[in-house]
């Protein structure tokens, strides 16, 4: 990274924190110190918060405040390691609680990956550029979870918060001590000079009253003795144990419960429903039309699921001649237009690809759906003029957004809990849910309704990531050289779909992330010319882990693969030709050559891809087994080398990997949402299946620390598996996949 | 009234004998650590034990539970101390969302106690659970851990 972004994140790192602890600087503009009075009023009597991020409690406890949601990727531990190594803390003392709203805990970062150049330009332009959509998602306000962002975004402000602590107990223990500022030494929650030492729950009160005449100091990374290291996760002992709280989870007094039924037909109305059946049913209190379809509210979730699926309607319009089929072959046709969006464009692509040998190639993906283990919900109540929602949720200001507008509740008097989540996957960035829940609790005022949408609602009412076509042509000279490639992909755009349905105002600029994963790639063609054009469908599209990587790794991992193999060349050695500036994607796969050069027994097959995102670079093998012709193929081994710049919680990197690997793995050989007369045809597990136990492969995971500036981890290991799998089955059978799903190759219906 | 007893206390519930095990220990009872994952049998989030053996709960009605000794999460602790799986899990760092896990201890106890030598095949063949995190490798550990920390 340059040192003009390094320096800029600094200054507003510190300006946060090291502003008197004035925190929501710039950003809440009356200057109050909202955050950490709300932190503090949070905790037990006696607690202390010294800024919006710790508070130290009575008996010695530190709590962190959680600006993110922890969905499975390990925010609720690696957040609050980065203030506690600033503050010296004692980690066996650190816990940490969810963050109420608040300017302070806004995500900067997660815009910043959404402008459209190349991660390595650091040009004037793509860096103004960056700076302006930071400072959008500041102005914005988004509390939001997603893009692989959480700790590239804490990094600098809770370490901040942690040092700016530790200085003002430190100059706690000074005054308290009469000694010198420099005697006083903060370590393992404790302040010593000389012979003196007092516990940081013994200062913090005088701490408290401590303004910083400047912003702290952050500690040299050669003295980290946390971050680097792998401590036991904060949220796992309550996942064990069963006490551990997901939205679905929530239980208050006098709730009743809430099936939701989605209108089956995309864009299609409900002309007319005779309820009285379901009405009639035991412990129904009330059927309604709500935003998407109907639902109806019982005693219990199962009466209200009884219930809701007894209500007979009609239709009116919708897209009932809709098919996923139809909508593909229009994709395919887009893209042989070769006129959409040109996001990069180097050299002579005309020229290029008059001479030499042409390659030619179209690959296609179908809808996903997330599948998150927790199916949608939400809990809403209306009391004392106030709004309080419980939503398993990416981001709680789109909640309170969503909420406001529904039940005429300003924004002030609405609070959003974010409990666990049961998997996100940026499918709880999309708030249908909430206006759910918010509609009928507006309906039942004084009541909390926990609607809990059924794992068919879930599926048919998903926000899908996009299907996609994506066209290639290369040629190569004779020596095997390549002249050039472009690229023309097609199919809707997320980001249009996302806005469109929950922001104000029109969606205007090009929407990066169809074609991410096939601009931005880093190999060194003479000529390259990377378009996409956007599709608009009657499908809602929605976020889906690693989003428009998820498709253009596969297109373009497996493009190279065929222009390896159609020049004579060694797919992993033509890679590492065309890298030649670039020595952090060289180490990644230098690192999977030893195993990729082993001898190969017969019977098995290798195939290998790589691929940057979210700020991260991960290279994957796939290795397979087959004794003989007629038996079904294996995966016998993954190896994952990744470089996310520097491993904080190697562990979580590690998880973070396999998680991607196996997520990716269910949807390379099973995600499929295919449309029929305008309805989904899957609805539950049997028919969109997952990767279980027994086809869960080994997976071996080596992290380079480059030192570069830190990535993401949520996502960049899902988009190069499905490219090496399929290079993989190439390498072992011959047959070169351009679909996806292709589990029917491993003997899968 | 149906007469069932979760976790060694006898409860009598006014609710239909169609009603799922799982909706009347979610919405009825509060016990929350047994998951809903699809209704259909299909995804295990919702195991518990039934006279010890491993149930799908949202499969399986309150005609069925009746009288039958009924373990859940919440009750897999012995005199406050974890089930050796729960140890295991820790120790293995197996949860990531950690919705799942519950479903996962619940089959793999019914597993050790029937077959406390569990393989690897054993475990591919009656753990069949879904994880969207893709925890299953360290899930296949702490099994292991657990097994011979059992015998």
């Amino acid at each position: 990274m340059t040192t003009a972004l390094t320096r800029r994140r600094f200054l507003i790192g510190a300006g946060i924190v090291g502003g008197a602890l004035v925190v929501g600087y710039a950003f809440s503009g009356n200057g109050e110190n909202t955050a950490r009075q709300r932190f503090q009023k949070a905790g037990p009597e006696g607690g202390v918060a010294l800024n919006g991020w710790v508070r130290i409690d009575p008996d010695g406890r530190i709590a962190v405040a959680l600006p993110r949601a922890e969905m499975g990727q390990g925010v609720s531990t690696s957040l609050p390691m980065l203030l506690a190594e600033e503050l010296e803390a004692d980690w066996r003392m650190v816990g940490f609680e969810q963050a109420p709203r608040d300017p302070l805990y806004v995500n900067r970062e997660i815009l910043v990956d959404g402008v459209p150049f190349v991660p390595w330009d650091d040009g004037v332009a793509a860096e103004t550029m960056r700076w302006a959509y930071e400072k959008s998602a500041s102005l914005l306000g988004l509390q939001a979870t997603g893009g692989s962002t959480s700790v590239r975004d804490g990094y600098y402000a809770m370490r901040q918060a942690g040092a700016a602590a530790r200085e003002m107990l430190r100059r706690a223990a000074a005054a308290r001590w009469n000694v010198p500022l420099s005697s006083c030494i903060a370590e393992n929650g404790t302040i010593r000079s000389g012979k003196k030492s007092a516990r940081y729950g013994e200062l913090a009160a005088e701490a408290a009253a401590i303004a910083l005449p400047e912003p702290p100091r952050l500690k040299d990374p050669a003295q980290w003795r946390l971050l680097g290291h792998s401590p036991a996760r904060l949220d796992i002992p309550a996942k064990v144990t069963g006490k551990a709280r997901y939205g679905i989870d929530i239980r208050l007094p006098g709730m009743v419960f809430a099936a939701f039924r989605p209108v089956p037909v995309f864009g299609a109305e409900i002309a007319g429903l005779d309820d009285s059946a379901a009405r009639a049913m035991p412990g129904v209190k009330k059927i309604l039309a709500v935003p998407g379809g109907i639902a109806a509210v019982a005693t219990t979730t199962w009466q209200a699921q009884q219930a809701v699926d007894a209500v007979e309607f009609t239709l009116s319009g919708g897209a009932e001649d809709l098919s996923s089929e139809t909508l593909l072959e229009t994709f395919s046709a887009t893209a042989a237009r070769w006129d959409g969006h040109v996001f990069r464009e180097e050299g002579d692509i005309g020229t290029a690809l008059a001479g030499g040998r042409k390659i030619r190639a179209e690959y296609r993906v179908p809808f996903l759906a997330h599948a998150c283990m927790e199916p949608m919900n939400c809990t809403a109540w209306i009391h004392d003029g106030q709004l309080e929602i419980w939503a398993p949720n990416q981001s709680a200001d789109l909640a309170a957004m969503v909420a406001g507008g529904i039940a005429d509740i300003d924004n002030d008097k609405i609070t959003v809990h974010t409990p666990y989540l049961g998997g996100g996957f940026g499918r709880r960035a999309d708030m249908d849910y909430v206006e759910i829940a918010v509609t009928l609790a507006h309906a039942m005022p004084g009541t909390p309704v926990q609607v809990t949408y059924s794992r068919e609602a879930d599926m048919r009412h998903d926000r899908f990531r996009p299907a996609a076509v994506s066209l290639f042509e290369a040629s190569i000279d004779e020596q095997g050289q390549p002249l050039g490639l472009r690229n023309s992909i097609a199919g809707p755009s997320v980001v249009k779909s996302f806005v469109g349905r929950l922001l104000p105002g029109p969606f205007i600029t090009p929407d990066k992330t169809t074609a991410e994963g096939a601009f931005d790639k880093p190999y060194e063609f003479p000529a390259l010319q990377v378009m996409h054009e956007t599709v608009d469908t009657p499908v809602p599209c929605g976020f889906w882990r690693s989003v428009g990587h998820s498709y253009n790794a596969f297109f373009f991992e497996s493009f190279m693969d065929e222009i390896a193999h159609a020049a004579g060349r060694d797919p992993l050695a033509f890679r590492l030709s065309l890298l030649k500036n670039f020595p952090r994607h060289r180490a990644l796969l230098e690192k999977l050559a030893d195993g990729w050069n082993a001898p190969k027994a017969p019977g098995t097959g290798r195939g290998i891809a790589l691929h940057d995102s979210f700020g991260s670079i991960v290279a994957q093998m796939v290795e397979l087994y087959r004794p003989d012709e007629q038996a079904p193929i294996r995966i016998a081994k993954i190896t994952v080398a990744v470089d996310c710049g520097y491993a904080l919680h190697p562990q979580t990197v590690i998880r973070q990997m396999e998680s991607g690997v196996i997520f990716a793995l269910s949807a390379a050989l099973h995600g499929e949402i295919t449309i029929a007369d305008g309805q989904i045809e899957q609805e539950n597990f049997p028919d969109y299946e997952m990767i279980r136990m027994a086809d869960a492969p080994p997976i071996e995971v080596h992290i380079l620390n480059s030192g570069a500036r830190l990535g993401g981890i949520g996502e960049p290991g899902t988009p190069p598996l499905a490219p090496a799998l399929a290079n993989a089955l190439f390498d072992l059978t011959g047959r070169r996949i351009r679909r996806m799903p292709f589990g029917d190759v491993f003997g899968y219906a | 009234m149906i007469e069932i007893i979760v976790n060694g206390k006898r409860h009598s519930l006014d609710a239909s004998p169609d009603m799922p095990l799982l909706w009347a220990l979610r919405d009825i009872l509060s016990l929350t650590g047994t998951k809903f994952g699809c209704g259909i049998g299909a995804c295990g989030a919702c195991t518990v034990h039934v006279d010890g053996a491993a149930v799908r709960s949202c499969s399986f009605t309150l005609d069925e539970a009746r009288g039958r000794q009924i373990t859940t999460i919440e009750g897999l602790q012995q005199n406050g101390r974890l089930h050796p799986l729960q140890a295991a899990w820790i120790a293995e760092q197996v949860p990531q969302c950690g919705y799942c896990q519950s479903g996962m201890i619940m089959a793999s106890a019914a597993l050790l106690a029937d077959n406390p030598a569990a393989d690897d095949n054993a475990i591919d063949k009656n753990i069949t659970n879904i994880c969207r995190c893709g925890t299953y490798g360290h899930i296949r550990k702490a099994i292991h851990r657990a097994a011979r920390e059992m015998s």
